[in-house]
């Protein structure tokens, strides 16, 4: 089958195209003979068994292990990727989770009491970390959370009879675009606010969005240029004045954790992507974690079960009669909670304030490093832990990106935010040394001084070149074999 | 400790350059009055002592390994080349492959995998995979109502009921209406109310029940409503794909393939359609395409309906997926392959017959679910549910997880009125469950009953 697609290496067959009739891998116990149709009626059984691959162990190692490398993570190489906090995930979480992989989450709770307890400690360190009264582990990733924190705040309105009144969510226009979709698909109304000429939200601009239709502001603090709000606590004074609710998108935590709690700022709600802050690896996209954390008066509206205690022990309670139900069955991402656990209890409040402070010396050391090498800086002041940069006048950010792949480095998050043209967002975290910023600053810099036509067709040497969007959009192929 | 590598010199020369004194001055930006809180937070450990904390921890908590409990979450076997090869640094330390070229080992991974849940469904078009089952669900919900463009869901009360109170709590942010269907001898009575835009059945159904949900899908069509299906991705090795009974969207939870139970999650939900569909889905999706020179390649493709572009007109505010869960389901699939898959299938259909023969010729147990049922099924016990689940955990055995009241006498036949309803307890089977274990599990529960 490979011989008929001479384009198509060995190494990157799919694995459809290596299977065998007949071939076996893994073998499950022996299976007895049973008649299936008696068992399950025979009119319920499937004509044919799905095309699965049939392939041998070992090709199903070299299959995995070949595609592994071609593709590129944080254990490879630098990944300053902005919003996305992509430091290094400590390898004795992967130890710890092992621990715990073996619980059910219906097993009797007096079987599972380590397991509770971890998470009614988790809910009170994130507690402490965010300044929050209550916290729910449930929501499986940061826009998940985001959904559960905005249905959390509509539950409030609804117990004060303001439900009806309140159909507006606040968002400024330098938001994650999850906070927008978020709100829509909580079924409110979104209105953007445009950002000042320091980058900041503007108050003028918010005041006069104000009033008593307004459920929510949503804000990212630091944002998404890495600046802090400086007015941040006369926006919570104004939101509250007309009973809307403050909401702080945790994304961009890194910068202030421990530094500044967003329940001190004056937010209601938090959510948290513990894949960002608290070290739970990315895995290509997911599985993350999405905590929520609340202030005492939205705490009856968090979703069940919570994790209390109980006599000596730990229980789950779900008699909770002005919750908004569930997000996900069971009890959230328990995996994820565990890494977090282990990570906070290492590095413990000197360790997280630490932490939070070399992430934002990091970005601010390379923001002077990129500075130097002719890259323009929109807002240029002490940032947190990522910032906005521009390559100089005439260079596509898209082919800066590119370049930096054929270099062997992951680029910065582009043309994001929207508010700044051909933006590359710059995060580089506390975990990477100093030595490791320069020579990225260094390569960067190589990059920009590429000839244009280098530039515009790079990469060259990366496992595939640019790839046809355009094709794949317009008649996507979307599976094998079709 | 913490994974900061900055020696005091770094520092130093650091500051220097970016012309602060102190790592606190890079927050005034931060109002005096909040900046550098007091946090009380146990103090550090190293990795020796955190291991030694978790093990304790772990030691309080009782292995559910060859469990008999279920709820769509079983004790299947995880072959060791799945974690082997899932937890690569490579995949497990990526981001969303956004830059293609260097991501086509996801990519192509995740391509693949939407191959698989193609054929299992027997549905052309798979997404990249979303939180979990309940989450799947949800979303295919609100898929279906967009579609439909109504505002009613129709759910059946053989969907698993955390699953259903997921589906509430959806409908409930965007002001849809939700009336279940009830379950009347194992099935589903087909009566849809006026307007429905989205019918939603399992297969296998909540108590274990095989139900042919073409009638529902039937009926769902009629009445100009799109039907989903919840299925479990073990029972499709042997059991008609919801593609060839009319489900217009298929959704289901994927631990049972290649992911531990870990209390519940992470695990993966999956979501295949029709292809009329595609431009509805949310989530991410993967299209082969070619590169400059030509060379087949992948990529995310209509992204035109995902938040990061579409902002407040996004078909769904997901981001973050289950991208190494689903891996380690596609690498799960792809070790079994269809004669593997179909094994772990008949096995464990065929314990879960044998041990409801054995618990129900116990005095006072009763079987609660009609025929035909797939490994998982519920009883009557002459005692409440949680007592004996607590009783057994006790004696080693996690079996017998207590199920809802709603479930009593008139969802499984002909009300009785000495049933009790707390009485009703969940078992399920898999392929690693040994005829010892059955007789352990029979002998403990008839002298837990006695």
């Amino acid at each position: 089958m490979i011989a008929d697609k001479p384009e198509v290496t060995v190494e990157s067959a799919l694995i459809f195209e290596k299977s065998v009739p007949g071939r076996r891998g893994v073998l499950p116990p022996k299976a007895p003979e049973v008649d299936l149709g008696a068992l399950l009626g025979a009119e319920n059984l499937r004509p044919e068994p799905p095309r699965l691959p049939e392939v041998d162990e070992l090709t199903l190692v070299r299959h995995y292990t070949n595609l592994s490398r071609r593709q590129i993570g944080i254990d490879v190489t630098f990944y300053p990727l902005g919003s996305c906090t992509m430091k290094y995930n400590p390898k004795v979480h992967e130890a710890a989770v092992q621990l715990f992989a073996d619980l059910h989450p219906y097993q009797d709770p007096s079987t599972a009491q380590g397991a509770l307890r971890l998470m009614y400690e988790l809910q009170r360190d994130l507690g402490e970390i965010t300044g929050m009264d209550a916290v729910t582990l449930q929501p499986a990733a940061g826009a998940h959370g985001e959904l559960t924190g905005i249905m959390v705040i509509r539950a409030y309105h609804a117990s004060r009879g303001e439900a009806e009144q309140r159909r507006v969510v606040l968002v400024p226009d330098s938001a994650h675009g999850s906070n927008p979709a978020t709100a829509s698909m909580a079924g409110y109304q979104v209105k953007e606010i445009p950002s000042g000429p320091d980058g900041e939200v503007n108050l003028e601009a918010l005041q006069a969005e104000l009033g008593p239709h307004v459920a929510a502001i949503m804000l990212t603090n630091p944002n998404t240029l890495g600046l802090f709000e400086r007015r941040i606590l006369e926006i919570a004074k104004a939101a509250h004045a007309v009973g809307a609710q403050l909401y702080y998108d945790g994304a961009n935590l890194n910068a202030v954790m421990g530094m500044a709690r967003p329940g001190d700022m004056g937010f209601d709600v938090v959510h948290l992507n513990l894949h960002k802050t608290f070290t739970v690896p990315h895995g290509g996209g997911g599985p993350g974690s999405g905590p929520v954390g609340v202030k005492a008066h939205l705490a009856p509206f968090l979703p069940v079960p919570q994790v209390v205690r109980q006599g000596e022990g730990y229980a789950l309670e779900y008699d909770r009669p002005q919750s908004i139900g569930q997000v996900k069955s069971f009890f959230g991402n328990f995996g994820a909670l565990v890494r977090s656990y282990a990570y906070i209890k290492m590095l413990g409040a000197e360790g997280i304030k630490k932490s939070a402070a070399l992430s934002v010396l990091n970005a601010n050391y390379l923001k002077e490093l990129l500075k130097g090498e002719g890259f323009r800086i929109p807002y240029d002041r002490t940032c947190m832990h990522e910032f906005v940069a521009q390559p100089p006048e005439g260079i596509r950010t898209l082919d800066v990106a590119k370049g930096l792949l054929e270099m062997g480095y992951h680029p910065p998050t582009v043309y994001f935010p929207l508010i700044v043209k051909e933006a590359l967002m710059v995060e580089p975290t506390e975990t990477e040394s100093k030595e490791t910023l320069e020579a990225f600053a260094r390569v960067m810099g190589e990059v920009i001084r590429k000839d244009k036509e280098w530039l515009e067709g790079a990469p060259y040497t990366t496992p595939v070149r640019r790839l046809d969007e355009v094709q794949a959009n317009r008649r996507p192929k979307l599976r094998w074999g079709e | 400790m913490d994974y900061t590598p900055h020696t005091p010199q770094d520092l130093q020369a650091m500051l220097e350059r970016v012309g602060a004194r102190s790592l606190l001055e890079l927050f005034e930006d931060v109002p005096a009055e909040i900046r550098d809180p007091e946090l009380r937070l146990d103090p550090p450990l190293s990795e020796a002592e955190l291991m030694r904390h978790l093990r304790e921890l772990a030691a309080q908590n009782g292995s559910a390994v060859a469990s008999f409990l279920g709820g769509g979450i079983r004790s299947h076997y995880v072959p060791a080349v799945v974690p082997a090869l899932a937890a690569r640094a490579e995949f497990l330390t990526a981001y969303t492959p956004y830059q293609p070229e260097a991501s086509q080992g996801l990519l192509q991974a995740i391509f693949e995998y939407q191959t698989m849940i193609s054929e299992l469904t027997g549905l052309p078009v798979a997404n990249a995979s979303m939180y979990d089952g309940s989450s799947a669900l949800a979303e295919g919900v609100l898929l279906a109502l967009r579609e439909s463009g109504r505002m009613k869901v129709a759910l059946s009360q053989g969907v698993h009921p955390e699953y259903r109170r997921v589906v509430q709590t959806y409908a409930d942010a965007v002001g849809a209406e939700v009336v279940t269907l009830p379950l009347v001898e194992g099935k589903t009575v087909p009566r849809l109310p006026e307007g429905v835009g989205a019918v939603v059945g399992q297969n296998p159904n909540f108590l274990g029940t095989v139900e042919n949900l073409a009638p529902l899908a039937e009926a769902a069509h009629a009445a100009g409503a799109q039907f989903v299906a919840v299925v479990d991705p073990v029972s499709l090795a042997v059991l008609k794909a919801p593609g060839a009974y009319g489900a217009d969207v298929a959704v289901g939870e994927g631990q049972p393939l290649g992911n531990a139970m870990a209390y519940g999650g992470p695990h993966f939900g999956f979501m295949a359609v029709r292809a009329e569909l595609v431009r509805q889905l949310p989530g991410r999706l993967v299209s082969e395409t070619t590169d400059a020179d030509g060379k087949r390649g992948y990529i995310l493709t209509l992204q035109a309906r995902e938040q990061y572009i579409r902002r407040a007109k996004a078909k769904s505010n997901i981001t973050t997926n289950a991208q190494l869960t689903a891996l380690m389901g596609a690498v799960y699939l792809a070790a079994l392959g269809p004669q593997g898959l179909r094994e772990v299938a008949v096995r464990s259909v065929a314990t879960a017959h044998a041990l409801a023969e054995r618990l129900a010729a116990i005095p006072g147990v009763k079987m609660v679910t009609p025929a035909p049922f797939f490994n998982e099924f519920v009883l009557e016990l002459p005692k409440p549910a949680e007592e004996v689940r607590r009783a057994l955990a006790e004696r080693g055995i996690h079996a017998a997880s207590p199920v809802p009241a709603e479930y009593g006498p008139k969802a499984h036949g002909p009300a009785r009125p000495e049933g009790n309803l707390t009485h009703l307890a969940l078992f399920a089977c898999t392929e690693q469950h040994t005829e010892a274990d059955l007789e352990r599990l029979e002998a403990a529960l008839r002298e837990v009953l006695a």
